[in-house]
């Protein structure tokens, strides 16, 4: 299992374009993948309850992925979280 | 072989298959299932069918939209995707035993109500994507052909009960021929629309979509306004030789392209192209429009789920004053309103809206859209001859209170150290019947009219252009109209002002003897109206309209103006 804990940087928060590259990373990769927020978890690969989450800027969230790709899984998110200057 | 009579919206002459633009029916009844297995393979199915059509879709908008347009298909393909959706779906069909109609229906509902719930604008728009998705996958299920206009790939005329300006950006211009519709007249998108892409329009055929099938095949004759459906062979023939001698026509006029506009008697009037985006630039040129007489900023706005950034406006301004190279070009302010909403504002429904919160009123109102576009139009200013013309004027409070917002914008914008041009004509449009009777008092302040003979048709005659029950009261022609028109023309002369027209009159065969005659300064038009107007125009007499203008003005009636003007042209 990996973990790691993120801050919303965007000032448009996560919404649908992100929340849509997003996904399609974490479809990448076989572990189960969940984005926690306030006490919820979602699916990460499921982009109606990323967008649902409605992540705004400054908001705190973890990512979790569980399996055998779950390191790789979360080094990629990470990535694709920096490199748009979504989260940190 | 049956033949439509429509209102003639765009000339020209075209024959294809026809594209039904229509709307399907999906609806269905809830159904109790036996076998869930052979119901979950029909969801399946049916979603497998809508992401390949998305994907194509999705190929197509990058090519001729780019990656922006693009992008909102890929969070589709995603929604069809999506575990935590498709899951609850297969889960109600297993444990309800319900069609998959049904259960797709349910669920996607309630992902719909979800997202309308939330605090964020943003994310309550999203729920319009679910129920797009929503009504892809019920078509296939349905088996009924949903129209996604942007996966047209072949010649086509479109036929619909009326377009919307979200319709005609779908479009692929390469292969519409035609546009066929059954309600609307002259003025209305579609014929705009059809008239700026130079492709022929019959509207308001009451019953084109009832009688036209998908893949019938049709004639489009945009100068009689007749559709031709299933024709014989014999029948092609004559319209691909009409078909030809329009071509001829149009190169006889294509002549004239570097030509200046000058009467018989040697005055010269500018012929000015009205257009909506600066794709419409390069038929400006090729139809040898001397200006742009009327920029409708409205389509920047349009189609779209937020306003348009400073930075987006000032490039397209900026792209169409350098195109037109030191030509005049008039922009015309935002005028939404009307016909023309704009959903993100999410402004109140009105009962009124063609007397009610648009244009100016809306501008005046919410300062903060209004203050963007002016800084824009300012900051581009110093790339070309740009004129600015405020819409909807009633009053000369109006236009004060629209001058010293712009003035306030100039001089906080030059205070920044931007540059803007020294000198930029403001101008009215004259188009509420109070403003052309108190011409001569806004003659003082304005640089310049332009006549929107659409709205100032309407609201004389009191007849809402959109309802064809009274538009027999559209009248362009009717005395009252000339005598307005020649209100607005005396008083901007008086105070060694212009005036210009930039409605659908200033095109027309009828109407140019007569304005002509009343003195009209600029005539802005179709582009492809053009040529035909300078031809006609190079073969009258200034002094000759001028007493055919007078003895107008002292007729009664709109078809003794016509029979007096027919009569003058045919000596």
């Amino acid at each position: 299992m990996a973990e790691k804990q993120f801050t919303v940087i965007d000032k448009t928060g996560i919404h649908a374009r992100p929340a849509t590259q997003l996904v399609s990373t974490a479809n990448q990769f076989k572990s189960d993948i969940f984005i926690l927020h306030k006490g919820k978890e979602v699916n990460f690969k499921s982009v109606l309850g990323v967008m649902s989450l409605g992540l705004g800027m400054g908001e705190e969230f973890t990512i979790r992925a569980e399996g055998e790709d779950a390191e790789k899984a979360l080094e990629e998110l990470e990535n694709t979280l920096q490199k748009e200057g979504l989260a940190k | 072989m049956k033949i439509l009579q429509g209102i003639a919206a765009s000339s020209g002459i075209s024959m294809a298959k026809a594209y039904r633009l229509i709307e399907p029916d999906l609806t269905f009844e809830k159904q109790k299932i036996e076998d869930v297995d052979a119901e979950t393979l029909r969801l399946d199915e049916s979603i497998t069918a809508s992401i390949r059509e998305l994907e194509a879709i999705q190929q197509n908008a990058e090519k001729e939209l780019g990656g922006d347009e693009a992008a909102i298909f890929n969070a589709h393909i995603l929604v069809l995707k999506d575990p935590e959706l498709i899951g609850p779906i297969k889960e109600k069909i297993r444990t309800d035993k319900v069609n998959a109609e049904h259960a797709l229906k349910e669920t996607t509902d309630m992902f719909i109500a979800m997202f309308e719930s939330m605090d964020n604008e943003y994310m309550r728009e999203r729920a319009a994507d679910i129920r797009d998705v929503t009504k892809r996958v019920l078509s296939h299920l349905l088996g009924v052909k949903a129209a996604s206009p942007s996966t047209i790939s072949e010649e086509v005329i479109i036929i619909a009960d009326d377009l919307t300006p979200s319709d005609t950006a779908q479009l692929n211009r390469k292969f519409v021929k035609a546009f066929a519709t059954d309600i609307g007249g002259r003025t209305s998108h579609s014929a705009i629309m059809a008239r700026s892409l130079e492709i022929p329009a019959v509207v308001g055929t009451k019953e084109a979509t009832q009688h036209i099938q998908d893949g019938d095949f049709v004639i489009v004759d945009g100068m009689e306004g007749t559709l031709i459906v299933n024709p014989t062979e014999e029948v092609i023939a004559e319209y691909r030789e009409a078909q030809q001698k329009f071509a001829e026509q149009k190169a006889e006029w294509a002549k004239l392209v570097d030509e200046k506009t000058v009467s018989l008697d040697g005055k010269h009037v500018e012929l000015a192209a009205n257009i909506g985006t600066p794709d419409d630039l390069d038929g400006v040129k090729a139809n040898g429009g001397e200006g742009i007489g009327l920029y409708r900023t409205e389509f920047l706005y349009m189609g779209r789920d937020q306003l348009p950034t400073e930075e987006e406006q000032f490039e397209a301004y900026k792209k169409v004053l350098e195109g037109m190279d030191g030509k005049p070009v008039i922009v015309r302010t935002l005028d939404i309103g009307g016909d023309k909403e704009l959903p993100y504002l999410e402004l109140p429904e009105e009962l009124n809206p063609f007397l009610g919160f648009r244009a100016i009123r809306l501008c005046l109102e919410e300062q903060e859209i209004f203050r963007t576009q002016l800084r824009a139009l300012l900051r581009a200013s110093i790339y070309g001859n740009l004129k600015i013309m405020f819409p909807m004027i009633a009053t000369l409070q109006e236009f004060r209170q629209a001058k010293a917002i712009l003035e306030e914008e100039k001089d906080s914008l030059m205070k920044a150290g931007e540059k803007v041009a020294d000198h930029i004509e403001l101008g009215i449009m004259v188009e509420i019947p109070s403003t052309a009777v108190m011409a001569d008092q806004f003659a003082k302040e304005v640089d310049f009219f332009s006549i929107g003979t659409n709205d100032l048709i309407q609201y004389t005659m009191a007849a809402d252009r959109m309802n064809e029950r009274v538009s027999y009261l559209y009248q362009p022609y009717n005395p009252a109209i000339l005598r307005l028109v020649k209100n607005v023309i005396d008083a901007s002369h008086r105070e060694g002002k212009w005036t210009g027209m930039c409605g659908e009159m200033a095109g027309d065969e009828l109407a140019i003897p007569l304005l002509l005659g009343l003195g009209l300064d600029e005539f802005s038009m179709s582009a492809t109206s053009i040529l035909r107007a300078r031809s006609q125009i190079r073969n009258l007499s200034k002094l000759e309209m001028e007493k055919l203008a007078e003895k107008a003005l002292e007729l009664g009636t709109a078809e003794e103006v016509v029979q007096l003007v027919k009569e003058t042209l045919s000596e």
